[in-house]
């Protein structure tokens, strides 16, 4: 009884799809936002993950390659890596940087501070990224929270990708902060909902 | 003899659903967004599962009768 494919099946499309678009045109950086809004209205409305169980394109974005091309070493991941430990606090540390770009942006929108065209990389690497930028009708500060966005987006298919190869297919899903954080709240929602 | 069935991790499951989308017999299902559940009465102990599952916290046991 191997599961037929149902559309959300195919959402990979899309993840694959904004990556290419985001590096001819960063503006379509903010459909990203999509991958922030939706796991997380499902997790407060709902109370499950199904996000990740059937919808994260990314999610079936590494399976597919691995299964393609075989990739992954498919070894366990280390211990401290699935540790409470190191997957809040990578979820820590992944907000205190996302706050830090939404704070590189608003100097960017108050003109303090001027646009920067590149992406960058793992939280340090500088990438040049001039070719996605053709001027913005809006203000600068919307292109820079689109190359800011860009940038979380690629750097974590960047550590999913190192991931999938040295252990398994899906290793990011264990540290992913977004999993991390739907499933927290849910563990939340379920204290609340049993004491009622 | 008992027959094999997977045992989830509860603790550490991270709930992101690898090991329902390759269970060929649906016996898992994640209610909650908390952690995985074996519907113990479907599994086959085929352990396709615990070869997903990237935290490599499903294993096989003989089911105590
Ligand atoms: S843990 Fe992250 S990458 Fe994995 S399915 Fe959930 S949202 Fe997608
Ligand atoms: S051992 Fe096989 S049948 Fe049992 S839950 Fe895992 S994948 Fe499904
Ligand atoms: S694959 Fe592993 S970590 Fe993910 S939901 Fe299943 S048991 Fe939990």
């Amino acid at each position: 009884m191997k599961q037929k494919k149902k559309w959300y099946d195919f959402l990979w499309i899309f993840s694959l799809t904004y990556l290419i678009l985001g590096f001819f045109n960063i503006l379509f950086a903010w459909l990203g936002l999509l991958c922030f809004f939706i796991p997380l209205i499902i997790a407060i409305a709902k109370g499950n993950k199904a996000y990740c169980n059937k919808y994260c394109g990314r999610g079936q974005l590494f399976s597919l390659i691995e299964g393609r091309f075989g990739l992954s070493r498919r070894k366990d991941i280390p211990k401290w890596m699935k540790s409470k430990y190191f997957r809040y606090g990578f979820l820590i540390f992944f907000f205190l940087m996302f706050f830090l770009m939404l704070w590189n942006t608003y100097l960017v929108f108050a003109g303090t501070k001027s646009l920067s065209t590149a992406v960058t990389l793992l939280w340090t690497f500088k990438l040049p990224w001039h070719q996605a930028y053709h001027g913005t009708v809006f203000s600068e500060g919307v292109a820079q929270f689109a190359f800011g966005f860009y940038s979380v987006m690629l750097t974590s298919t960047v550590l999913g990708f190192l991931t999938m190869v040295l252990f398994k297919p899906r290793s990011w899903c264990v540290y992913c902060p977004m999993g991390t954080m739907t499933q927290l709240i849910c563990k939340a929602r379920n204290v609340t909902s049993s004491q009622k | 003899m008992g027959k094999r069935k997977a045992v989830v991790s509860l603790r550490e499951c991270v709930a992101c659903g690898c090991c329902m989308k390759v269970c060929p017999r649906g016996a898992i299902s994640i209610p909650k967004g908390i952690h995985a559940e074996i519907n113990e009465e479907l599994c086959v102990g085929c352990g396709k599962c615990a070869k997903e599952c990237p935290a490599g916290i499903i294993t096989l046991e003989v089911a105590e009768q």
